[in-house]
């Protein structure tokens, strides 16, 4: 029973994973092409990871009330951090002389981005995307006290009821979790920085 | 909202000092072993290479674990609190002061040797003032993670500020809960502020030059 717990823990984990991305791509590339409006969101996207989880999850269930809804809008507003700061300087640390190249090759602004910065960039931005996934597994475990179920709710549960059992299958089940998924994100990161010098 | 401060004002002032408490407490023992932890372990780099995976596999565990466990074990006392708290700050200070003493580089210990220090001079001087950005990005980080698991200490009846996050949620309250959760939150900027000025002020003068 405690199983179902396991894979409701990683579809939050995924499902936010999947948000966190987009949005944070988006801001990524507009910090990355207003240099001022890159500030503010740097700024914004720091000062909501330094807010404390369970106090997020409050405020945020004041507006959807207690579901798997406020879990991962808080999941996804917690990890954008580092993939937007990532995003954002894998694009600013594209060498300027790919970029002219490009330009006298009469690329558009947009062909720029999308063909030449961001497949340059794109293994910082896939580190940022694995920092974001493997903190999102252990910020997930505040699901619990906002009715989002997951993990968080097994050791919860343990605590509650005195079940060294519980409390130590969900623990093992959330390292296994991240270990994992941090190794094997590990190994494709590895791919990607092959082609670099 | 005078209302809401006539009801709650007192038990507010005293969630915040207690919350506050347990912050600084726990982190400040936890960045005093770190240190020397770390610094041991940069002196031993074959155990280091063997402790080191371990310990970031241990960062995994959530903080409600500490807790939880230790709840079992010593009861509802506020050691509890503490020592789960500062247990989970070691990890990320320790982590950065190893990475930071391991990330001098041999030309600066050489020429410290060359003048004629010794280890210990080298240690206090050189490598400690170098690795120092390093080391407060993980005492920020640790302070920051403390403000946010110290909400959950409430969950075994300590206080703080989760008291009122917790009340607020599990009787959907919403008042209370964000009652509990815009100070915490505005603890936690306040404290990052306050450490990245400590950090400011610790560094060397050269080092700031260069990051600036």
């Amino acid at each position: 029973m405690d199983w179902n717990r396991v894979w409701e823990h990683l579809m939050l984990v995924s499902i936010a994973g999947v948000f966190t991305v987009v949005f944070g791509l988006l801001l990524g590339f507009a910090a990355h092409l207003d240099r001022r409006a890159g500030r503010v969101i740097l700024a914004v996207v720091d000062v909501l990871q330094t807010i404390p989880a369970l106090a997020l999850l409050g405020i945020i269930m004041v507006f959807f009330g207690g579901s798997s809804a406020t879990v991962i809008v808080g999941l996804v507003l917690y990890s954008l951090l580092p993939v937007v700061r990532n995003t954002c300087t894998g694009l600013d640390s594209v060498s300027p002389a790919v970029k002219e190249a490009a330009l006298g090759m009469g690329m558009s602004r947009a062909a720029r981005l999308f063909t030449v910065e961001f497949p340059i960039a794109f293994p910082t931005i896939f580190t940022g995307i694995r920092i974001a996934v493997v903190t999102s597994i252990s910020v997930a475990v505040f699901g619990t006290f906002v009715g989002g179920g997951g993990l968080g709710s097994v050791i919860y549960r343990g605590i509650y009821v005195q079940d060294m059992g519980r409390i130590l299958f969900g623990t093992a089940a959330l390292m296994a979790m991240a270990v994992l998924l941090d190794f094997s994100m590990s190994l494709v990161e590895k791919r990607l920085y092959r082609h670099r010098m | 909202m005078s209302h809401l401060f006539a009801t709650y004002g007192a038990m507010l002032g005293k969630a915040i000092l207690v919350h506050l408490a347990y912050t600084v407490t726990s982190v400040a023992a936890a960045t005093a072993v770190a240190l020397v932890l770390g610094v041991l372990l940069s002196r031993a780099p074959r155990l280091a290479r063997f402790l080191m995976p371990v310990i970031s596999i241990f960062q995994t565990i959530p903080g409600i674990v500490f807790i939880g466990i230790l709840f079992l074990y010593l009861g509802m006392v506020p050691l509890t609190a503490f020592t789960a708290l500062a247990i989970y700050a070691v990890f990320p200070i320790l982590k950065n002061t190893y990475a930071g003493l391991l990330g001098v580089e041999e030309k600066y210990k050489e020429a410290a040797r060359g003048c004629g220090m010794g280890p210990r001079q080298i240690l206090f001087q050189v490598e400690l003032p170098l690795a120092m950005p390093t080391i407060f990005a993980g005492i920020r980080m640790s302070t920051v993670y403390t403000v946010s698991w110290a909400v959950l200490t409430a969950m075994i009846g300590l206080g703080g500020l989760g008291e009122f996050v917790y009340r607020g949620v599990s009787t959907n309250n919403s008042t209370l809960t964000v009652l509990g959760a815009v100070p915490a939150a505005l603890m936690a900027v306040g404290l990052g502020a306050l450490i990245d000025l400590a950090e400011k002020r610790l560094t060397p003068r050269g080092l700031q030059e260069v990051k600036s």
